[in-house]
């Protein structure tokens, strides 16, 4: 107590660190920071010491020695004399591939099933609750292995493909073979390429190597010239615009003109480069030629798509219901019809209550891609994370970088669409 | 008006004097049929939609029914599965004409058990009636608030009833807790709050790193009270993705929450930790996590020292949903209003007070709708044990086609455990669903 | 809640569920006072390991752990199994979860040398072979340009598919499958022309097909794979235990001791190798560190090496595999017990 009637001493006292609230914080940081920064010495300390009890050390260079393992679906050029390195970057192609194929797919298919589970219609809208709740309580990975298995027990074989009697035919004129062991579409080839084009090889009776190898050359002046167009068909809109609203008169064939300034450029270029479509056909055991969509493939993505879709339909029509029914009847006493209503009044207000959980859910579908592995597919964890590490006995090496890969794309992905959130962000003042 | 009427009725013979009995409405806008049309066939466009969605039940009935319907529940293998059907004349060009459930009725301990000691199933079953009625309380306002004791033993009567044991060793880590409140109680009058939250946290570590082990054999060999033990590789089926699904649940909550709030904090190193440690964990599937468990987690704990595959799961299953428990804690802590907080320190409360008094129970009440979600997530998420060799339902689909006596069965497996999963994930689901509506009309 | 309830869960799982601190002492210590044998097996390969509908894992590897298991401990059931995939098994043996590996692992170069394991020896001579429909009408490995080939994921296989196809120009298409059961679905389902695996799963996955005579198997074999049970590098005492408790089952075969006469042989005969196998002459046991009975033991839990083959994937199994490589050298295979003494 006497220190009430002391002066106040500008000295610093040891006990202030603790009861002073100016300086407390910074103790309990000071603490925490040092207790951190020990468990995480910890940690790598006994790494140390348990590798070098192993007798490994931490070494990536593993990634350059020679895989020695085949990769049925690749992006770009792979065989087992190319290194680690490649095949793991073949993997996280294949990874991003079915990640963004799902995204897509799951978008549609949620959006659908979100706005017809609101549907007056009471069978269509007892089917989709049966889709959303029959996908969300059961168990991903069950979904995919029994989606892989409808796949292959349902479709026909390629060898009833054969003879004249055949048991399965080819759909869309010729074009399509549904088989169990994948979908073979036609592929779009460049006659006068101006790269060297693979797919010749390709219809000598070696199978295509996956989804299209093509001349890169090819399709970036296909790409520019689409764009070319599409800017030059901006412009003409813009221009336009300006004239009607400068002379109320729409000048006359606007639609046309734009249209023809998107398709001409990007159709000289395909005449030019000659192309056509290679078909797929039956030669030897499977069919050859075409892009080759493999079962794996198409089971992962179906079953990431409905999975993610039934959570994005209760997304949507969450979003939907939260808009409120003020803006519906506002929108009919306008006399809209409910398509419009739909489409106009509801959908851009419940984007707003959207788009942050569908973000979460693009990110789960991301991750949820892992578990190819029960299908066969090739992403990153079944190449980096599965077999080289099984190879090379790297699992620390391999871990790390596949978390890394993990990590990094939810990051990227979430910073992407946390951008495009904030730019339909309703702009509160 | 009557009079008129009565007056005109006389001379037009043509009126009607008295009333029409009530007839029946049209077929057309009454019953059944009224509402199919107003239902089903209200315009073009629904009416097709009915026609294809009648048509798509009809064919996947037609597909699933006979061969359910028909199974074969009464054989000792697949071969006598297919004898029996041959025997009925039942079968076709494919192989499978009538499900086999007979494999259920074979393995039905294993799938729901595991290797669990066929004697000891009682211990499970208690174990989770236990577990439902201790989590009553927290699910349901209504009763009595008594309970929540056996809420806050339940963990270690589980634990004991699972894997066994002496019946000291929940006990005496019990006591850890009761330790850390005690000097919370206490301590707080002569040291102060700030000592007495440090000391709540370290006095209960201490105990339990140097004093639990010699305290645990030195009552037991006093005492010897136990229950035979139960290797946790024992552990499979449906017990083992309940208890690493109830586990993970129950020991993410403290983490959960300290995460969340250290999300939430002004304190910049700590905010930054807690948010590396909530997105690196978020942002790596479980899948890898699991590999990791399995094939790293050696490597960083000290040298020698070894858990079994099941603890490790557990931990890391453990340290994953607590960073999902936080962000939905998080949820909570935002949606209160910030009047709650602002009342709490014009009260004069220091943080941990508001915290416990004010925030947390507010916060925690609105986030059991998003916690029962989580856990719907990582119960259905236990089934990716099977990838690193743990006998989950999934792991027993394979170990039991890899039995000569059912090598080649297939869709029965997967029907049953999806549809287990079902049941479990929909009911719990739907009392999520309760609970979002009756929480929504107490804050309006 | 407090805080620290994940710290007091450590404490908890440390205190009861299993934390084996450092101890000094090899493998067979720890052995001894655990009990118990931890012996990582597959998570199911038919007739290898798989366990049975009372929660008993029966096959051939479950055989070499139990032979193990009563050489040490003197108790056929003493033994933890543990499953391990593809991917975990090397990983759980590392980090000393399991005591022996009995998982039809290859013994190759790397794997014993890089990876720092000891395979004790070979208790299936296997080679990689094919599988295909008869309906193909394939009956040579080399008309198998542009197959589509199932393959199990995480093994020596999709290595020696890779060689194989390249040194004789060929080209395929692989589709790799986690386990051997879905493998198998694929297959059946018609989605791969060929499987490919073991010669031994080969057989064991054709013979419970519903119409085995419709599929056939390859005359090629295209490999090498000594299949055998293996231990960490650097315990040599333990690995000298579990090499030779192999040893003695195949010596057993070789001596005409069997399970049944293994009780009562050891005093009757004459032969002196018998009587130093059973451990009525000389110190083996005692060499070892294992009583004089531990090779009497490990006989007397599943039989000698025939009797295993027999019982778990012999030809009056529904397996039916032959002997064939795994004959013992007098019948022209290739097992060969160094002698004991």
């Amino acid at each position: 107590m006497a220190t009430l009637t002391d002066p106040p001493q500008p000295s610093f006292h040891f006990s202030q660190l603790i009861y002073d609230t100016r300086y407390r914080s910074l103790t309990i940081q000071v603490v925490a920071f040092i207790l951190i920064m020990w468990g995480l010495f910890e940690l790598v300390t006994n790494a140390i010491q348990n590798l070098s009890a192993l007798g490994k050390d931490f070494d990536f260079g593993f990634l350059g020695n020679r895989a020695g393992y085949d990769i049925n679906q690749r992006l770009i050029e792979y065989s087992n004399d190319s290194t680690h390195g490649r095949a793991a970057f073949v993997g996280i192609l294949n990874t991003l591939l079915v990640a963004f194929l799902g995204c897509v797919f799951a978008t549609i298919l949620g959006v659908i099933a979100g706005v017809l589970r609101l549907s007056k219609n009471w069978i269509v809208g007892r089917l989709m609750t049966v889709y959303v709740e029959g996908f969300r309580n059961i168990p991903l990975l069950l979904w995919i292995i029994v989606i892989f298995a409808v796949m292959t027990e349902g479709m026909p074989q390629p060898r009833d493909f054969r003879g004249e009697d055949a048991e399965a035919s080819m759909i869309l004129g010729q074009s399509v073979a549904v088989t169990n062991r994948g979908v073979y579409i036609p592929n779009v080839v460049f006659t006068r390429s101006l790269g060297g084009n693979e797919m010749s090889e390709a219809a000598d009776g070696v199978p295509a190597a996956v989804i299209p190898a093509v001349s890169f050359g090819d399709w970036a002046l296909f790409l520019v010239a689409l764009i070319g167009g599409i800017v030059v068909s901006g412009i003409i809109g813009r221009w336009g615009k300006a004239k009607q609203e400068a002379t109320g008169i729409r000048p006359p064939g606007l639609f046309w003109m734009r249209a023809a300034s998107v398709v001409l450029p990007a159709a000289l270029v395909l005449i030019a480069l000659g192309v056509t479509l290679d078909y797929p056909e039956l030669r030897g055991f499977n069919f050859t030629g075409g892009v080759h969509l493999r079962n794996s493939l198409i089971a992962l993505w179906f079953a990431l798509s409905l999975y993610t879709g039934a959570f994005i339909a209760e997304i949507v029509r969450a979003g939907i219901m939260s808009v409120s029914k003020g803006q519906t009847e506002a929108s009919s006493a306008l006399g809209m019809r409910a398509s419009w209503t739909m489409n106009l009044v509801v959908l851009p207000q419940a984007m707003r209550v959207i788009i942050p959980p569908l973000i979460s859910q693009y990110l789960n579908l991301t991750k949820n891609s892992s578990l190819a592995l029960a299908v066969g597919y090739m992403d990153v964890r079944s190449t980096l994370g599965g077999i080289t590490i099984n190879q090379t006995g790297r699992e620390l090496e391999g871990m790390l970088l596949l978390g890394a890969f993990y990590l990094a794309t939810s990051l990227i992905i979430s910073a992407v669409m946390n951008v495009y959130n904030n730019s339909v962000k309703l702009k509160e003042r | 008006m009557s009079e008129l009427h009565s007056e005109t009725a006389l001379d037009t013979a043509y009126v009607r004097t008295e009333m029409l009995p009530e007839q029946t409405p049209p077929v057309t806008v009454s019953g059944p049929i009224k509402w199919a049309r107003e239902n089903l066939f209200s315009s073009v466009w629904n009416a097709l939609m009915t026609i294809i969605s009648i048509y798509v039940i009809y064919v996947v009935l037609v597909a699933i029914l006979p061969w359910m319907l028909n199974g074969i529940w009464d054989a000792g293998s697949l071969n006598e599965c297919r004898e029996i059907r041959d025997a009925r004349g039942g079968s076709g060009e494919h192989g499978h004409d009538v499900a086999c459930w007979a494999v259920l009725v074979d393995r039905w301990d294993q799938l729901m058990f595991g290797f669990y000691p066929s004697d000891l199933y009682w211990r499970p079953i208690l174990a989770l009636a236990l577990f439902l009625t201790a989590i009553a309380p927290v699910l349901y306002d209504s009763l009595p608030r008594k309970m929540l004791i056996l809420t806050a033993l339940m963990p270690f009567l589980c634990f004991w009833l699972l894997w066994g044991g002496s019946i000291w060793t929940p006990i005496v880590v019990a006591l850890g807790f009761v330790l850390g409140w005690a000097v919370v109680k206490f301590g707080e009058g002569t040291l102060g709050s700030m000592l007495a939250t440090i000391g709540a946290i370290l006095v209960p570590i201490l105990f339990w790193m140097y004093l639990t082990g010699p305290l645990i054999s030195g009552l037991h060999s006093i005492l010897p009270i136990g229950i035979q033990a139960v290797e946790s590789r024992a552990f499979g089926g449906f017990l083992l993705a309940f208890v690493i699904g109830a586990s993970g649940i129950i020991l993410s909550m403290p983490l959960g929450v300290i995460l969340a709030l250290g999300r939430q904090s002004d304190l910049f190193i700590i905010n930054k930790c807690s948010v590396i440690f909530i997105e690196v964990i978020r942002g790596v599937p479980l899948i890898v996590w699991l590999f990791t468990a399995q094939l790293l987690l050696g490597y960083f704990l000290p040298p020698g020292s070894n858990f079994d595959l099941m603890v490790r799961v557990i931990i890391m299953v453990t340290l994953f949903s607590s960073a999902y428990i936080a962000e939905v804690i998080r949820g909570g802590l935002a949606a209160l209003p910030r009047g709650q907080y602002e009342g709490a320190d014009s009260l004069g409360l220091n943080y941990w007070q508001s915290m416990q008094l004010i925030i947390l129970p507010q916060a925690l009440k609105i986030s059991i709708p998003g916690i029962v979600s989580s856990f719907i997530g990582l119960f259905k998420d236990t089934v990716l044990v099977v990838f690193i060799g743990l006998f989950d339902p999934i792991g027993f689909s394979n170990a039991i086609r890899a039995d000569t006596d059912w090598n080649g069965i297939y869709w029965e497996l997967f029907i049953f455990i999806g549809l287990c999963f079902f049941i479990c994930c929909f009911g719990m689901s739907r009392y999520s669903q309760y609970l979002e509506r009756k929480l929504a009309t107490d804050h309006r | 809640m407090k805080k620290s309830v994940f710290l007091g869960t450590l404490a908890i799982a440390g205190a009861a569920a299993g934390y084996a601190s450092a101890q000094d002492g090899g493998t067979l210590a720890q052995v001894q006072e655990r009990g118990t044998l931890n012996c990582g097996v597959t998570t199911g390969l038919t007739g290898f390991a798989a366990p049975d509908a009372n929660g008993e894992w029966q096959g051939f590897d479950v055989g070499v752990c139990r032979a193990v298991a009563a050489a040490v401990l003197g108790d056929p059931s003493a033994v933890e199994f543990v499953p391990t995939t593809g991917q975990t098994r090397f990983t759980a043996l590392a980090s000393g979860e399991i005591d022996l590996l009995a998982r039809n692992t290859t013994w190759t170069f790397s794997r014993d040398v890089d990876l720092a394991f000891e395979f004790v020896g070979v208790n299936y001579y296997d080679g990689q072979g094919f599988m295909v429909p008869r309906e193909l009408g394939v009956s040579s490995a080399l008309e198998l340009d542009g197959a589509t080939v199932c393959i199990q994921t995480g093994t020596t296989t999709e290595l020696n598919l890779a060689d194989f196809f390249s040194s004789n120009n060929m080209s395929y298409e692989p589709v790799p499958i986690e386990t051997n059961a879905e493998a198998q679905q694929q297959y059946l389902a018609g989605a791969c022309d060929v499987y490919t695996t073991d010669a031994s799963g080969l057989a064991a996955t054709r013979a419970t097909f519903e119409d085995p005579t419709a599929h056939v198997v390859l005359p090629e074999i295209v490999s090498k794979e000594p299949l055998g049970p293996l231990v960490r590098h650097g315990d040599n005492e333990w690995g000298d235990i579990v090499r030779w408790t192999l040893n003695a089952l195949i010596s057993a075969e070789e001596l005409g001791v069997t399970s049944a006469n293994v009780g009562e042989i050891g005093g009757t005969t004459e032969n002196p190798e018998i009587r130093r196998l059973l451990g009525t002459e000389g110190e083996l046991g005692a060499m070892l560190g294992l009583d004089a009975d531990w090779a009497a033991n490990a006989i007397a839990a599943g039989g000698n090496y025939g009797e295993l083959f027999e019982g778990n994937i012999g030809e009056a199994t529904p397996i039916g595999l032959a002997r064939g490589l795994n004959a013992q050298w007098t019948d022209g295979g290739l097992l060969y017990s160094p002698p004991f003494r």
